[in-house]
């Protein structure tokens, strides 16, 4: 499949460097085993025992300048966002809360595709594998602190403040950006999106932030290893109960974490590249570990039938093999292989957690969830910092 | 895409549709409303998000299209009955979708609340209900979405439409 792969963008493409760089990708994969940069990564069922491809891994948060720590288990990684989030009902230890500009305690509503989490901002050290990152301000995700605001709930999406909604003791958000919010939310008045709030015990109100007072990506915030992270799951050719794999900090930092012959695929302001599939290119496309499958256009855009019990999957009649080209803003190009298979007979394999073939109807782009990480390194390179791969955002693989 | 990243959203537009101004359309004010609504009654989506007004026309129906403050792009899709049968939006941030969903916001809460599959995971959101269909994807800094009322679309026109 590589060699066909590497052969179609050969043919395609008039740039010996791009040929070089697929070249590269022919090697076996190589997946660090330990190092002080170097954090064990798993797919499993998570800790309510039903998470379909969902990667975890454990983090280590401190009362800022104490060694006063708590190992968390079951933190989703999660390379579509930013900031370290934990359920307040997984910690034993009180970190330390972070106050408005109007010293009132501040909170967040951040919204994901799947629902909100809602909480405090509070400031820790956060430890995974060797590398440390001090006063980092992180959410923890409780609504018993301050009530949800009612715009949080108009955004219409349900909330994930508990473990059962959550399907994990936290996430951690290690994307292409440094904040999770970003200049949107250091302005006043309409042009802030809404997402923090200085909460007085009259009530919570929108408020401006800093950036530095956001919640960051931890990796950005570490003494070293911090331009961005290299993911490396194995294969998988089969539904499994569970994959073990790497999360490695740093961009050619160190000898395990080399861009090697990576393509680089620069992203947009909104985090995406451009995923041309049948001839139409679609521009809203992003690679996302916390995205559970392939996820892409429509069953009418397709072909491709939905499920007839969940019409988020794809229930193909038959495996569908597909291919489809990615495009970074900076010209990087190539093509992926993949498989659609159908939903329902893969959930039939009970005990598995790992599958590389599920798909779904998306919206408007392609969505690489985690089956795209399986078989590769792919690697996230932070905003405004400089690695091998050049100045983030980019993914390379 | 690559051309102009100022027009992201508008070059997908002038792709598809004809861009007319408000005033060369001949209405006499900008004219929205959420999900369901009468086109003629509302402008209380635009004052709501503090938007800019567009209006587009293709051949089955009208689009008004609100660019708020925060970067969020919302198009209302009309019918020529005057009915509002869709909306669509993408940007950095997710919009207010009571306000956009309108009277069919408690209908697709409830939905969501009641729709459980057996497996958890982190994936786009579709709720498809005889009358009405919800899907939102993306991810932080980038959403996309679209609702729309099966039953009431145009003839001819086809969820690919409203986007």
């Amino acid at each position: 499949m590589r060699a066909r792969l590497v052969g179609m963008v050969a043919a395609l493409s008039a740039l010996a460097g791009v040929v070089i760089a697929c070249g590269g990708s022919k090697r076996s994969q190589l997946i660090a085993s330990s190092g002080q940069n170097v954090a064990p990564v798993a797919v499993s069922n998570g800790p309510t025992g039903n998470y379909v491809n969902g990667l975890f891994a454990s983090v280590t948060v401190c009362v800022p300048s104490t060694s006063n720590c708590q190992t968390i288990p079951d933190v989703l990684v999660d390379t579509g966002s930013t900031g370290l989030r934990i359920l307040g009902t997984a910690l034993t230890i009180s970190l330390s809360p972070q106050n408005a500009s109007n010293g009132n305690p501040m909170a967040e509503c951040l919204p994901f595709i799947s629902g909100f989490t809602w909480g405090p901002v509070e400031s820790a050290d956060v430890k995974i594998a060797g590398e440390t990152a001090t006063a980092v301000p992180v959410q923890v995700i409780d609504e018993s602190k301050f009530p949800v605001p009612t715009a949080c709930k108009n955004l219409g999406v349900t909330s994930l403040d508990t473990l059962q909604t959550l399907g994990a003791n936290g996430v951690l958000g290690i994307g292409l950006f440094a904040q999770d919010c970003g200049g949107g939310c250091v302005q006043t008045g309409s042009s802030n999106p809404g997402l923090y709030y200085a909460c007085p015990a009259a009530g919570c109100q929108v408020t401006a932030v800093p950036l530095a007072q956001q919640v960051q990506n931890p990796v950005a915030m570490f003494a070293s290893d911090n331009n961005g992270i290299v993911l490396q799951l194995p294969a998988v050719t089969a539904p499994e109960s569970g994959l073990n794999g790497s999360l490695v900090f740093g961009i050619g930092t160190q000898s395990n974490n080399a861009l090697g012959g990576a393509t680089v695929y620069t992203v947009d302001q909104f985090g995406n590249f451009t995923t041309t599939y049948k001839g139409t290119a679609y521009s809203n496309s992003f690679v996302d570990s916390g995205s559970n499958g392939y996820f892409f256009l429509s069953s009418g855009a397709t072909g491709i039938p939905d499920c007839s019990m969940d019409t988020s999957f794809y229930c193909p009649a038959s495996t569908q093999k597909l291919s489809a080209t990615n495009q970074g803003a900076n010209g990087g190009s190539g093509s992926v292989s993949f498989s659609v298979a159908n939903a329902q007979s893969l959930f039939a394999n009970t005990g598995a957690s790992t599958f590389n073939n599920l798909g779904g109807p998306g919206s408007g782009g392609f969505d690489w969830g985690l089956p795209f990480f399986f078989g590769r390194n792919v690697f996230v390179g932070i905003e405004g910092k400089t690695s091998p791969g050049g100045t983030g955002p980019y993914w390379a693989y | 895409m690559k051309g102009g990243k100022c027009c992201r959203f508008l070059c997908l537009q002038r792709r598809r549709l004809v861009v007319l101004s408000v005033m060369a359309l001949g209405f006499t004010s900008p004219v929205f409303a959420a999900l369901g609504g009468d086109a003629a009654s509302v402008q209380a989506d635009q004052r709501h998000f503090q938007a800019t007004l567009r209006s587009v026309r293709s051949n089955s129906f009208q689009v008004q299209e609100l660019r708020s403050p925060t970067g969020v792009v919302v198009r209302e899709y009309v019918s020529p009955q005057g009915r509002v049968f869709g909306v669509a939006w993408e940007g950095p941030w997710m919009p207010d979708m009571r306000q956009l969903l309108g009277s069919y916001f408690e209908q697709y809460q409830q939905a969501l609340q009641s729709s459980s599959t057996s497996q958890m995971g982190r994936k786009p959101l579709r709720i498809d209900l005889p009358g009405l269909a919800v899907h939102l994807a993306g991810h932080p800094r980038s959403y996309t979405g679209q609702a729309y009322l099966p039953d009431t679309m145009p003839t001819g026109t086809t969820a690919e439409d409203v986007r």
